[in-house]
């Protein structure tokens, strides 16, 4: 009986120990992964900081201005005048979508006996 | 186990036959069990005390060496978490209204020596020369060859040059990294942004710190490492500014002005929307003071805000607003301008000596009479019109946040005499910087409570102060509205916007006193707009314009500074989101009658 709970409680202590271990270097793993990662966020906030200032840079008000300029004639902008402004009852209606084909004088195509169905249906034979 | 008998039968047996005592063999064999007991005894105990010695050697063993190592490393703290929180930029953005960005930072690099270290001293000097043409060769390899260890060469290096002197290859050359301020937009709205410089340096590292404008202003709190960089959101809107500095900049070349300053305000917040000053300089190469001359020539002046003027005329509507306001008139009171009005020795004439006879005060307003303001701020008396004027802000500097806003501080006379109270009526006397008249103007505007000037987004209008009865503004609004379809702004008619506002050209004091230059003017022209329910104050002054499509030079606001306004406002106008509407005109007068 003694034995059993000697031999229990070192397999306690060994498996402790191993878990213990295992957490250990399981945390330090973590805390390196997300070291590294904070890393690459810091790298990545350069970055867009870089970016947005050369977007802030190419969208300079003078740059574009210049640019409409030089492409007028693609572009044809001006800057915005109140003249400009219309109201919503100045745009016209969407036209009314063109009607299908109408087929007002149908060709019969099905066939010998299209002349004899329509007799058929003449004489009231079909309902 | 097989004990030994201590009376082994055989051996009594032999001892009796031979007559000996048998209790001698059983004495033996007990004390031979004695000693075997012992020894086993001492083994073990002998064992133990092995084990045991070897466990406190181990255990002695481990905590030495776990002492030798820490003893030996450098110290670190344990750690259950890594810390999430990342290291920003150390200096906050500043971005305009709609989020548009104004002043970021960059990452770069700078260059310094160690001459010590040094290889080939003289080639190095030849090819930073050689790189940087604004550095000096000899000096340069004096500087190397000298004592010196230790020398900057360039604050901030472009990665072109960085890579070039990389390709220099000697190790005595060293690159430090540096953050720096950068103004993506460049000129625009330099004199809000002010601009940056390094403050204490060391190799790794640089202080970045603002040197005018919201950069200092706001020095403390962009570096604040709490705000965990959000930016700094400026009132200012980046496509209004950009389009006001563009036509004030065309204004100022067509009317041969040598400096103009614009500033555009929302009534009800207070906000800054644009605010111009020419001449200007780009922030992120921002020139030196002037060391010599006037300090307002240099393009560094502020002139919307530090510049103080006398802003004339545009002065009067105040004076007939508090005459109404205090119902010593209304706006249909009759005023004799024709009478001479002499105040202190000195005679109040009109302009180019003209005589209007009797005026309305709507009237007085329209054709900007000297002579009938003066007659009112006598009637208001000097100490109601300082009070007044103290109230709408005219004589402390602007609340604006940028450093330059304390340097604006209003010029007014010490001894507040009647002759000062008729001058002061009319715009002479008081000099202001254009910001204080748009914030006066502004009160006007929104229905008489005063709303201090703000550089930064607001979200919800402030407690103004009140300065005068809603209906007086309402009479005032309508007179500046009058002064546009009848009077001398008739040039600031802008289809659409129903501008009203009021011209002011004041002749410049000559800098060593003595009186008023001839020919040189400060044309004001303060409007809001749309007059029936004004949303923006626009004040655009022109410092020394010349009007010259006529023979004669014509130096009036009306023909000067009110056109560059209109263009103005039919540029930003739009871009503010104001649709152009009908203004609605008076409605006809309805009696209600019943029996």
């Amino acid at each position: 009986m003694r034995s059993l709970l000697y031999i229990v409680t070192a397999l306690a202590v060994i498996g402790l120990a191993f878990w213990a271990y295992r957490e250990n270097y399981q945390t330090q793993s973590e805390i390196a992964r997300s070291e590294q990662i904070n890393k690459e966020i810091g790298h990545a906030r350069a970055r867009l900081t870089v970016l947005r200032a050369e977007w802030a840079y190419l969208n300079r008000p003078d740059r574009l201005r210049d640019l409409t300029e030089v492409n007028y004639e693609r572009l044809g902008l001006l800057p915005l005048r109140p003249d400009q402004f219309g109201k919503v009852d100045q745009v016209a209606f969407p036209l009314p979508p063109e009607p299908e084909l109408v087929i007002t004088n149908p060709v019969d195509v099905s066939g010998m006996n299209g002349a004899d169905e329509a007799v058929t249906r003449g004489d009231g034979v079909f309902p | 186990m097989i004990r030994t008998p201590l009376r082994p039968l055989a051996r009594i047996l032999e001892a009796r036959a031979s007559g000996e005592n048998p209790d001698a063999i059983e004495r033996e064999n007990l004390r031979i069990r004695h000693e075997q007991m012992c020894d086993s005894a001492r083994n073990r105990a002998e064992g133990r005390l092995l084990i045991l010695s070897v466990m406190f050697f181990c255990a002695f063993g481990v905590i030495g060496a776990r002492m030798s190592v820490l003893a030996s490393t450098d110290p670190q703290e344990p750690r259950a978490a890594s810390s999430g929180a990342a290291i920003l930029a150390q200096r906050a953005d500043i971005t305009d209204r709609h989020g548009r960005i104004l002043a970021t930072n960059f990452e770069t690099h700078s260059l310094y020596a160690q001459p010590k270290q040094m290889v080939d001293k003289e080639r190095v000097a030849a090819e930073l020369a050689a790189i940087f043409p604004d550095l000096n060769q000899e000096k340069m390899l004096k500087n190397f060859t000298g004592s010196r260890k230790f020398l900057w060469i360039k604050k901030k290096l472009s990665p072109e040059q960085k890579q070039a002197v990389h390709d220099i290859g000697d190790p005595g050359l060293l690159f430090g990294p540096r953050e720096m301020r950068l103004y993506p937009n460049g000129k625009l709205a330099a004199h809000v942004m002010g601009g940056a410089s390094f403050g204490r340096e060391g190799v790794h590292a640089a202080e970045v710190i603002g040197v005018a404008g919201v950069e200092k202003f706001f020095d403390e709190e962009l570096r604040n490492p709490a705000r965990e960089g959000a930016p700094l959101a400026l009132s200012i809107d980046l496509t209004v500014q950009a389009a006001a500095e563009e036509v004030l900049y065309g204004g100022m070349k067509l009317m041969n002005a040598k400096g103009a300053a614009s500033v555009l305000m929302d009534v009800k917040t207070g906000e800054i929307i644009s605010i111009v000053s020419l001449p200007d300089f780009d922030p992120n190469k921002r020139p030196s003071p002037l060391v010599e001359g006037d300090a307002s020539d240099s393009p560094l002046f502020n002139r919307a805000v530090q510049g103080v003027y006398e802003l004339g005329s545009a002065y009067k509507i105040f004076t007939a607003a508090q005459a109404m306001d205090l119902n010593l008139v209304n706006h249909k009171t009759m005023i004799d301008t024709g009478k001479a009005l002499r105040v202190g020795g000195f005679n109040i004439g009109e302009f180019e000596k003209k005589n209007y006879g009797v005026l309305s005060i709507d009237d007085i307003i329209v054709k900007s009479s000297n002579r009938g303001t003066g007659r009112m701020a006598l009637q208001i008396g000097v100490q109601r019109q300082k009070e007044f004027m103290k109230t709408m802000g005219f004589m402390d500097y602007t609340p604006l946040e940028i450093v330059e806003a304390k340097g604006g501080k209003p010029l007014y006379p010490e001894r507040w005499t009647d002759l000062s109270a008729v001058t002061i009526s009319y715009g002479h006397g008081i000099s202001n910087s254009p910001l204080h008249l748009a914030a006066g103007y502004a009160a006007i505007a929104n229905g008489g409570t005063y709303v201090p000037p703000t550089i930064l987004k607001r979200s919800q209008a402030p407690e103004g102060r009140r300065v005068m009865r809603e209906d007086t503004a309402m009479y005032a609004r309508n007179m500046l509205r009058m002064v546009v379809t009848e009077g001398t702004a008739s040039f600031g008619e802008v289809p659409g916007y129903a501008v009203g506002g009021k011209t002011g050209t004041a002749d410049k004091p000559k800098e060593r006193g003595g009186g008023y230059y001839k020919n040189k003017v400060i044309a004001t022209f303060a409007s809001l707009f749309p007059a029936h329910d004004p949303k923006y104050v626009l004040v655009v002054t022109l410092d020394e314009p010349t009007e010259t499509s006529s023979k004669k030079p014509r130096r009036t606001a009306g023909w000067t500074a009110v056109p560059v306004a209109a263009e103005m406002i039919g540029r930003v106008a739009p871009l503010l989101g104001l649709r152009p509407e009908i203004e609605p005109g008076e409605l006809a007068g309805i009696t209600l009658t019943s029996n």
